[in-house]
């Protein structure tokens, strides 16, 4: 038996439940993606039911429809654009009255529709009844009572989906004031006369499609000024007169009212929403403080807030990096004995260098980043599912605000000190995108937990055990100032605009559901590793090739030793290319090499400066106690030829310049586009190199470190 | 008397007259229910002095002082804290 196929979309607001929805109904079978030019996430799952096979998408979770936002428009593509046989508004049974509008907005789109009242259970407890049945008359939509994480009413809601006609609801549309009812009959007709043909036409050619638009909607869009659907109109020279009848009736409409048409409107919807609400649903107020209200008067407090965010930020922190970097040192470990094996294994030669230090290596550094980004999303989708990352964009945005980003940049600002990859993952986060790409470029300039291995090595190598501590502040203090500044900077500048309302809304706490969290810890992993990771394979073995090639002499014979050969190479002519470039912030080319390096980890750059100055292997000094730490430090001091200045000077050039090979692989993926991530290197590596000017002509003229 | 949200005291009802403003924060406003005719409570400010957070409709929202410096009020009186 053949099953029928049909589309559905799940539209809803934020914190309705949505996503635990659509996470039970399609379990594991979900694909996601993201929408073509913006990167918000486009999820599809599928489920049989009845002889039907039903492919759902879950739409971004939005309050309106409007074309404010990427997550509101791409919302309202998907619903225009898309061949859906239904959506499913999930709306929140304690937030009715504000749910609903959405509701009404969906309406007017004319797609079947079917109401899911989520979280019944919570609003029932808290003295909400609705009755279900009312409802549906009166808004002229089927509903249907569902607890989602608790599984009822699914299957009362799939029987909607599948036998929509069997339903006895009447036709229901939400009617505005007189005068704007008028208003919205003569602009239909007009876009269902004549015009029609000759748009359909127009449109054919630059693809806008209005014509297959609900004209009332499309009418209301006008009305409202909508931008999206304004600016598409203006394209069409047959509209103009559309247009001037549109302005003429808006004008003579918001100078009776005293009020614009847009808020008319959306009284209108609010206003016959509420006349529904008030026979449907029965509000006892329940005179004491709800749970959320008790829990908030702690995690709010003026004085008790603060503490409590940090010691959540605090706990996150040692979850992703104390439990995580065992791992990750584990993996490490097993990286390098593969390398070995595989060198062992294999005749030696340049296949073999390629297979054991090449690929392995490179796919070594994709691996072994997956348990911090698997321990980081859980905590962040406990910090979400609870309802505690809007509190702390709440206690945060004062700060944040300041520099022109939202209170929830604060977090992955925080994740960065620990490692910037998960960090810039974590900037999903934010809505809006442009908060979102700012953080993303500000956020390598909080320095991560590879850098900290170099400035310890060069801060016992030339500074006084006394001075080692403040040197060390000073850099993660710089690196923090300049991340503000550079936000400010972007966002008056680069990505200049509105910033994003901090309108938002604080939700009920809530047990977060294993599954939930589960699924969505994997989805970033498995995005990280299949799209990331190719990208950071492929720049492990580029530099591998410019550490290796040439392997001889122009004579075909080989090098001397490990220090001539990466002298010869082409990394190191590249350093040697660049010196008059790092000269005037005073390195020479062998620190211009270990820069390069660098791109590839910064870990990497303690033990190219080994190798280049003859001084053994690094990698007993990183990983070994004191006894070779002061050994490599002295020998670093007697054949660098830094001083105090240069070596200051070059910790904050490693904190300032390019971030590794994953972070830029990483912002590819996050931004869909090299665009950025070509900007970030471009960026980093002047700003350093500017500071780092600053810096060292200041302390040479000054005498200070020298 | 007619004030803005924005001076309205912690633990203070009052009722919504007129939302100014334009464009992005109005919409987002209008979308999330603060709509001429509904009741608001000033719930607490943040520890650091913003945003604030209010309760209307039977949840809690926040937004920044500049946000509540564009929503015009009728103060109600209130419990207090």
């Amino acid at each position: 038996m053949s099953s029928k196929k049909i589309t559905i979309a799940l539209a809803g607001n934020p914190n309705s439940g949505k996503t635990t929805l659509f996470n039970i109904l399609t379990g594991a079978r979900q694909h996601v993606g993201n929408y073509p030019g913006v990167t918000v996430e486009r999820k599809e799952g599928r489920i049989k039911h009845d002889g039907y096979d039903i492919k759902i998408i879950d739409l971004p979770g939005t309050y309106g429809l409007t074309a404010y936002s990427p997550d509101e428009l791409v919302a309202r593509n998907v619903l225009l654009e898309e061949e859906l046989d239904l959506v499913v508004d999930v709306v929140d049974a304690s937030n009715l009255e504000r749910n609903l509008y959405l509701t009404m907005q969906l309406k007017e789109l004319e797609i079947p529709m079917v109401l899911a009242v989520n979280m019944a259970d919570y609003a029932e407890a808290n003295g909400i009844t609705i009755n279900y049945d009312l409802l549906a008359q009166l808004i002229g939509i089927p509903v249907v009572r569902v607890v989602a994480t608790k599984g009822e009413g699914l299957d009362d809601l799939l029987d909607l989906i599948t036998h929509k006609e069997k339903e006895n609801i009447p036709e229901k549309t939400v009617r505005y004031k007189i005068e704007i009812e008028e208003a919205i009959a003569r602009i239909e007709e007009m876009l269902n006369s004549d015009l029609n043909l000759e748009i359909f036409d127009a449109v054919k050619k630059d693809s806008s499609r209005l014509e297959k638009y609900p004209s009332r909607w499309l009418a209301i869009k006008l009305l409202e000024e909508d931008k999206e659907v304004t600016e598409k109109a203006q394209s069409i020279s047959k509209m103009a007169g559309l247009l001037d009848q549109v302005k003429k009736d808006r004008e003579s409409i918001e100078l009776d009212a005293g009020d614009d048409l847009e808020n008319l409107i959306a009284e209108g919807r609010y206003a016959y929403i509420r006349g529904a609400c008030q026979e449907a649903v029965k509000i006892v107020e329940l005179n004491k403080a709800s749970k959320t209200e008790r829990i908030d008067k702690v995690l709010l407090n003026r004085i008790t807030g603060l503490p409590i965010f940090f010691f959540v930020m605090w706990l996150l922190f040692q979850l992703t990096f104390a439990l995580g970097n065992p791992i990750v040192e584990y993996l490490e470990d097993l990286v390098a004995l593969a390398g070995v094996a595989a060198s062992n294994a294999l005749s030696p030669g340049l296949l073999n260098s390629l297979i054991s230090d090449g690929i392995i290596g490179g796919v070594g550094g994709v691996v072994v980043f997956l348990p911090v980004i698997l321990l980081l999303f859980l905590g962040i989708a406990i910090l979400e599912a609870t309802g505690y990352m809007s509190r702390a964009a709440f206690l945060m945005d004062k700060i944040m605000h300041k520099v022109g980003l939202h209170g929830k940049s604060f977090v992955p600002m925080l994740i960065g000190f620990g490692c910037t990859i998960p960090a810039i993952m974590a900037t999903r986060t934010l809505e809006n995108p442009k908060d979102r790409l700012v953080t993303m470029l500000v956020t390598p300039l909080m320095s991560c937990g590879a850098k900290l291995p170099v400035y310890t090595l060069l801060i016992a190598a030339f500074f006084p055990n006394h001075m080692a501590g403040n040197i060390l502040f000073s850099i993660y203090i710089i690196g923090i100032l300049l991340a503000l500044i550079m936000a400010k900077v972007f966002r008056t500048w680069l990505v200049p605009g509105e910033s994003e309302p901090f309108v938002m809304e604080l939700p009920v706490y809530r047990m977060p559901k294993l599954k939930s969290v589960a699924i969505q810890m994997w989805e970033r992993a498995w995005l990280y590793l299949r799209k990331a990771g190719t990208i950071i394979l492929a720049f492990a073995i580029v530099v591998w090739a410019l550490f290796t090639f040439p392997m001889v002499d122009s004579q075909g014979m080989n090098y001397a030793s490990a220090t001539e050969q990466m002298e010869n190479s082409y990394a190191g002519r590249l350093g040697k290319t660049i010196e008059p470039v790092i000269a005037p912030i005073g390195f020479e080319w062998k620190t211009g090499v270990a820069l390069i390096a660098g791109f590839a980890a910064k870990e990497i750059v303690v033990s190219t400066m080994a190798t280049l100055y003859s001084m053994g292997d690094a990698d007993s000094v990183l990983e070994g106690g004191t006894a070779e730490a002061k050994s490599f430090a002295q020998l670093t001091r007697e054949q660098s030829g830094f001083n105090q200045l240069t070596a200051f000077v070059l910790m904050l050039f490693i904190l300032i310049y390019v971030p590794c090979m994953a972070t830029i692989a990483v912002i590819k993926n996050e931004t869909n586009s090299w665009r950025w991530p070509i900007f970030t290197i471009g960026y980093t590596v002047s700003l350093a190199w500017v500071v780092c000017f600053v810096v060292y002509q200041g302390g040479m003229f000054l005498g200070i470190g020298v | 008397m007619k004030s803005l949200l924005s001076d309205l005291e912690i633990g203070q009802n009052a009722k919504i007259v007129k939302v100014i403003g334009n464009g992005a924060v109005r919409r987002r406003m209008i979308d999330m229910g603060i709509v001429p005719g509904t009741v608001v409570k000033m719930e607490r400010y943040a520890p650091l002095g913003d945003p604030f957070q209010i309760k209307l409709k039977g949840c809690h929202l926040s937004l920044r002082k500049e946000e509540a410096e564009t929503v015009v009020i009728e103060a109600l009186g209130g419990t207090g804290r």
